[in-house]
């Protein structure tokens, strides 16, 4: 492997972040505020403590992957479809460089910024309510793997999108609801039973679960079962990246 | 054991020689039939020679930019074979693909970054070391040094068309690719753009330029090739090529008009033009003798007389137009 590449697009990429800093991590930030003080301050005061957590502290796993799991999607899904769009992609065509370090370079830059990001909102929250890490290191994994996966599948969108429009499609249509659905702002045990079994196949409990765990040691599925889901998600996202790489998906016609 | 050894040196020799000689691009039966079904390359062979510039000439559609294309790695091949200074531009792609600079026909760039961020990343991009000194010499040459601090939306169109050949230029490639490198760009940068091409070619560099401006091909090209059509239908010295199928013609603005060819002229290649007015005379410039002498006699003798007359030789557009009519 050859490190210059690499190198050259991550640090492009980064300065992009550096360039749009008011997009990239202030408007999070703010917007993540805004839940706090809705959900956490004004709301979550009314409603009782969950698992013996008080409601504000409670949401903090699942706003900090809502933000995760929707900044690593669309700074990743950006950062490849910008260049596809403004035709400077033919560079990155051209150049001596596998597609390992393509990916390394741009989800590598992505993923970054998301754990940033996570780790910014992280310290946000704290000024609002008051914190407890059970497993820090935990943590820490969780974070850096759905940063990560989610960072593949936003550079999968990218390759895939030819507008603007389906760039904004999954984040709006897919990611959204499913983080909503996901129990970022509930334990699934509050759903009928029902919809707690129709919940376990949204791909994001098992996210914000485990992330929970890491923090208050209190889970709606086995640690070991949310471990496993992102492995999956990780796993399916490389063999889809490397099947695009392979034919030139979008790429190379 | 003798022996054998000056056996592998001789071999060395020979390989080495042979290197010499070996063109830097050679290009194969290729073939690219797009998704859509549109064969835009067909049964393509065509080799390049070490250090010349070779201009590929070709109307709109024929397959030209598809051809840099594969070369150049931005699109797969059906068929056939690249090898670039004898690497397989499949197989080998990182030997293959560093030693070519491409310059796009589109001014596409990040309009946000500056020139010199751009030009740096560029030979990031390409597995090299970083080398301020090096891009401060190319950006000094296009004349680019004093924008380096600005951000690339804000250049002119030339100054963009140079931002990506500098691109091109920073890791030091052996062979420059310059799809279209003067469409819209004015008269006096073009002339520009020439002399830092021939800069380039007298450094070693091979130069492969596509261009339907025939004037760019006729000023700037060691060899020409003519694709039409997804094919390859002539690949000649520009001098020869000239020379060869370089007809003359000779204009006699005539005093008195003619209502037709007198009989006593029927052994010359003429024709009556501006309502009888002038006298056009087709005659080969490459043969020893252009029949002007005789025919000016023979006109005197005719008692025609004119009172001007000029010499045209056909230009390369010409050429073109007739051989790319001719084949389709």
């Amino acid at each position: 492997m050859n490190l210059y590449p690499v190198r050259a697009i991550y640090a492009a990429e980064m300065a992009r972040t550096r360039r749009t800093l008011l997009q990239s991590i202030v408007s999070p930030v703010i917007s993540t505020s805004l839940y706090f003080v809705v959900f956490g301050a004004a709301i979550g005061s009314r409603i009782s403590e969950i698992d013996g957590v008080s409601y504000g502290a409670f949401i903090v796993p699942g706003l900090i992957m809502l933000m995760l799991l929707t900044q690593s999607v669309s700074n990743a899904s950006f950062g490849i479809f910008f260049p596809k769009f403004s035709g400077s992609i033919y560079e990155l065509l051209s150049a001596p460089i596998s597609h390992i370090e393509i990916v390394i370079g741009y989800v590598g830059a992505a993923a970054t910024k998301s754990i940033v990001l996570g780790l910014i909102i992280l310290a946000t929250a704290g000024l609002f309510v008051p914190l407890e890490i059970a497993h820090p290191l935990w943590m820490m994994t969780f974070l850096v793997l759905t940063a990560v996966t989610f960072s593949l599948l936003g550079f999968i969108i990218g390759i895939w999108a030819d507008g603007f429009d389906k760039l904004q499609l999954v984040p709006l249509l897919v990611i959204t609801p499913l983080t909503f659905l996901g129990g970022s702002f509930y334990s699934i045990d509050m759903l009928p039973p029902v919809w707690q079994t129709l919940t376990l196949f949204n791909p994001v409990v098992y996210l914000v679960s485990g992330f929970r765990w890491s923090f208050y040691g209190i889970s709606d599925v086995s640690l070991m079962a949310s471990v496993a889901m992102i492995l999956v998600f990780l796993a399916l996202c490389l063999a889809v990246i490397a099947w695009m790489f392979r034919t030139g998906y979008r790429l190379r016609p | 054991m003798a022996p054998s050894s000056l056996n592998d040196l001789s071999q060395a020799a020979l390989r080495e020689a042979q290197g010499v000689a070996e063109p830097i691009i050679r290009i194969s039966g290729l073939e690219k039939t797009y998704a859509g079904g549109f064969h835009a390359l067909k049964a393509v062979d065509l080799s390049i020679r070490r250090g010349e510039i070779f201009a590929l000439l070709g109307p709109n559609g024929a397959g030209k930019t598809t051809l840099i294309s594969v070369v150049c790695g931005l699109v797969n091949p059906s068929a056939g074979e690249v090898r670039v200074d004898g690497f397989d531009n499949v197989r080998d792609y990182r030997q293959a693909r560093s030693l070519i600079g491409l310059v796009p026909q589109e001014l596409t760039n990040e309009a946000f970054e500056t020139v010199w961020n751009t030009v740096s990343f560029s030979r990031g991009l390409f597995g090299k070391p970083p080398n301020p000194a090096h891009i401060e010499r190319i950006l000094k040459s296009l004349t680019l040094w004093d924008k380096r601090d600005n951000r690339l939306i804000t250049l002119s169109g030339g100054m963009k068309r140079r931002v990506l050949i500098a691109k091109a230029l920073s890791h030091e490639p052996r062979i420059l690719f310059l799809d279209e490198p003067t469409a819209g760009v004015d008269v006096e940068l073009r002339r520009e753009m020439w002399e830092v091409v021939r800069q380039l070619r007298d450094s070693g560099v091979t130069i492969i330029l596509t261009t339907h401006y025939i004037e760019e091909a006729e000023e700037m090209a060691d060899r020409i090739g003519v694709i039409n059509g997804g094919r390859i239908v002539l690949v000649e010295e520009k001098a020869a090529l000239m020379r060869k199928l370089g007809s003359k013609q000779l204009t006699l603005h005539l005093q008195a008009p003619l209502d037709a060819v007198p009989a006593a002229l029927a052994g010359y290649d003429l024709q009556l033009a501006a309502d009888g007015s002038e006298l056009i005379y087709s005659y080969d410039g490459a043969e020893e003798g252009s029949g002007i002498t005789a025919l000016l006699g023979d006109l005197d003798a005719a008692g025609i007389a004119f009172k001007d007359l000029h010499t045209r030789q056909s230009s390369l557009e010409d050429i073109f137009v007739d051989l790319v009519k001719e084949r389709s």
